[in-house]
């Protein structure tokens, strides 16, 4: 198929991940192209392996530590040394075993919170996209209602209403994370819907439904892949501040964030107190996007 | 494009009141009394004569209706109440500190759009490069370090370093507080103000300048593929013409919408950052009046962000059509 219409060419560009006319005519790339062409990718290989290394951790969290998470030492405040990996914290507890243990905290919250938003986003941007009008209207106000309140006020405050624990945590990133995915989903839609296999789907008298999920969805699912797999790692960060901002899970669970704001004010005297979780921090979310970056080049051939 | 501004200046209304009645109800909602923690804080036992001479005050016994159409009475004459911890009036409390919130906002929002993009270009431009494949890292790293991470980082390298070293006495920056609190023509630091400055304006702008860099990278390769590249090209314009007025016009158009978007981002880090480094602005005080529950200067101040939120988000979408002279504003589509 060539480009004959230049308006839905200039719309495909606009979106900048969906398929441009010249695509559409060729057959999807096969898991084993896209695999091929991931594999490639130094950075998203090393995030791939650096995520599977701490899932692996999390899981046998219990095998990797010398310590518990509230086993408390002799030694407050100690910096790293042979027994205690990453020191100890402000009340002798092995910073390292709380760091290992800290990676099942963050990887539930994230991929679960995750979850909850895309499925939202999909529906609610799916529907926006497809229906237009008075739906889309509707439903882009809605969005703009909860990005117009700063996430980190509302995620707060819904925290403070339900109880500080990691289910809250949960609710709050899955009802405030679904905005921009929301909007991804309306970008694609709106500039598919109008094109010509749409059009001879809604000749052929299928539902509205069936046209939404099954013909427009799978041509942009590409996004949304993509994005959720950042998104995994920015919901890492968004609950890393909420621990920080003493939100999230209390103590003795360790959440990264909360060990974070646990070291607050021992900048000079214990920086490994702030460093080491902080750090964890930092190396998971940058997997994540890494591999979300690597995932949208290996299913985007057309940068090649 | 006049009747397009005047109406979505008209729909800020119902969006600015549906976001502030939802934080009003839910922070009714919360558990605990409000009178009983003007009277003395949440933990201590109170005299039952102030809590009630507090309800009256504050009408805090009405019916939660009656109160909520209070609030709204109030707040359209831009009255906004007074503390529930100090009884400072709140309208004073947003002046002061939305001061300091705009100054460190528009130090973050210039290295964003300055370095952001020009960084994004030339990447784009040197695709594969060394200098693009650094890039590449740095602006994916950039986007994965929390506000307090990086902030605590850099005050531990430029501050506390520099001072367990007694290097100069200028080369010691500052890891909190507001300093001097002296500016030229409104934000341009003087004296010893940049040395408060720097840590935070850096911080707070990190994530999005980033961002910025790697959406202008992206889509401006994404222009540069196009047919009407090789056009003007063709047509024997020089490659700099042709890259800032056929490519960057074209590019800019996804970095706008995230410039608009990446404004909330921008708010809830300056939350964490103010935090960090106790600046004195809008984000630590909202953090600060959630946690002690103080709703009358939580929904001020929040009322103001959004209300700015708003208006930013209303200039994005004009300048779309600034950007995209395809783009027909107010006629079918809305942008």
């Amino acid at each position: 198929m060539t480009i004959v219409d230049p308006g839905a060419a200039a719309a495909a560009v606009s979106v900048g991940d969906a398929p441009s006319s010249e695509e559409l005519g060729e057959a999807r790339p096969l898991r084993a192209d896209v695999w091929r062409r991931f594999r490639r990718n130094r950075l998203a290989m090393l995030g791939l392996g650096f995520l599977v290394l701490l899932v692996l951790a999390a899981v046998f969290a219990p095998l990797v530590t010398p310590y518990g998470i509230k086993e408390r030492s002799a030694e407050f405040r100690a910096g790293p040394s042979a027994d205690h990996w990453f020191g100890t914290d402000a009340v002798g507890r092995d910073v390292y075993s709380r760091v290992v243990f800290g990676a099942r905290v963050s990887l539930r919250i994230g991929i679960v919170a995750t979850a909850l938003s895309v499925v939202i986003g999909v529906v609610v941007g799916a529907a926006a996209g497809f229906f237009g009008g008075w739906a889309d209207t509707l439903i882009s106000r809605l969005v703009d209602v909860f990005l117009a309140i700063p996430y980190v006020v509302l995620a707060v405050a819904i925290a403070t209403v339900l109880g500080r624990s990691e289910n809250t945590v949960i609710l709050v990133l899955g009802f405030t994370g679904w905005m921009a995915m929301s909007r991804i989903v309306r970008a694609s839609f709106l500039s598919l819907r109008n094109l010509e296999y749409v059009e001879a789907a809604r000749a052929l008298g299928f539902s509205r439904r069936r046209i939404m999920f099954r013909h427009i969805l799978p041509n942009a699912v590409q996004p949304v892949i993509v994005y959720a797999t950042i998104a995994v790692g920015t919901a890492i960060l968004t609950e890393a501040a909420l621990s920080y901002l003493n939100v999230g899970p209390q103590d003795p669970t360790p959440a990264w964030g909360l060990m974070v704001s646990q070291g607050k004010g021992l900048l000079s005297n214990a920086p490994h107190m702030l460093f080491f979780p902080g750090g964890a921090i930092v190396l998971t979310v940058l997997a994540f996007v890494f591999v979300g970056d690597g995932l949208r080049d290996a299913l985007d051939p057309k940068l090649k | 494009m006049t009747s397009y501004i005047i109406r979505r200046l008209l729909l800020i209304i119902p969006t600015v009141f549906f976001a502030l009645s939802f934080l009003f109800f839910i922070f009714f909602a919360l558990p605990g009394d409000p009178a009983s923690l003007i009277a003395g804080g949440a933990d201590r036992v109170v005299d039952q004569g102030v809590v009630e001479r507090i309800n009256e005050r504050y009408g805090l016994d009405d019916p939660l209706l009656v109160q909520f159409k209070d609030y709204w009475a109030r707040t359209l004459q831009w009255d906004l109440g007074e503390s529930y911890l100090d009884r400072r009036s709140v309208n004073d409390i947003l002046g002061e500190k939305a001061v300091n919130s705009v100054r460190l906002g528009l130090w973050a929002i210039i290295i964003e759009v300055v370095v952001g993009i020009s960084v994004g270009v030339l990447s784009a431009l040197r695709r594969y490069s060394l200098g693009d494949r650094f890039t590449t890292i740095v602006t994916a790293a950039a986007s994965a370090v929390p506000p307090f991470v990086l902030g605590f980082l850099l005050q531990y390298l430029f501050a506390v370093q520099p001072h367990k070293q007694g290097w100069p006495e200028w080369a010691q920056l500052h890891t909190s507080g507001l300093g001097p609190d002296t500016w030229t023509f409104f934000f341009v630091p003087t004296g010893d103000q940049w040395r408060y400055l720097v840590l935070p304006a850096v911080t707070l702008a990190c994530v999005s300048t980033a961002l910025a860099a790697r959406m202008t990278r992206g889509s401006m390769l994404e222009v540069l593929r196009a047919d009407y590249m090789r056009t003007a090209l063709a047509k024997g314009l020089s490659e700099r013409q042709v890259v800032v007025r056929h490519g960057l016009r074209n590019a800019m158009l996804p970095v706008v919408t995230l410039i608009g978007i990446d404004f909330g981002t921008v708010i809830g880090a300056a939350v964490l950052t103010e935090t960090t480094f106790s600046w004195p602005g809008l984000g630590s005080e909202i953090a600060d009046s959630v946690g002690s529950r103080d709703l009358p200067v939580l929904l001020g101040l929040t009322l103001a962000v959004v209300l700015a939120f708003a208006l930013i988000n209303l200039v994005v979408d004009v300048s779309y059509a600034f950007f995209d002279p395809r783009i027909r504003l107010g006629k079918g589509e809305p942008a």
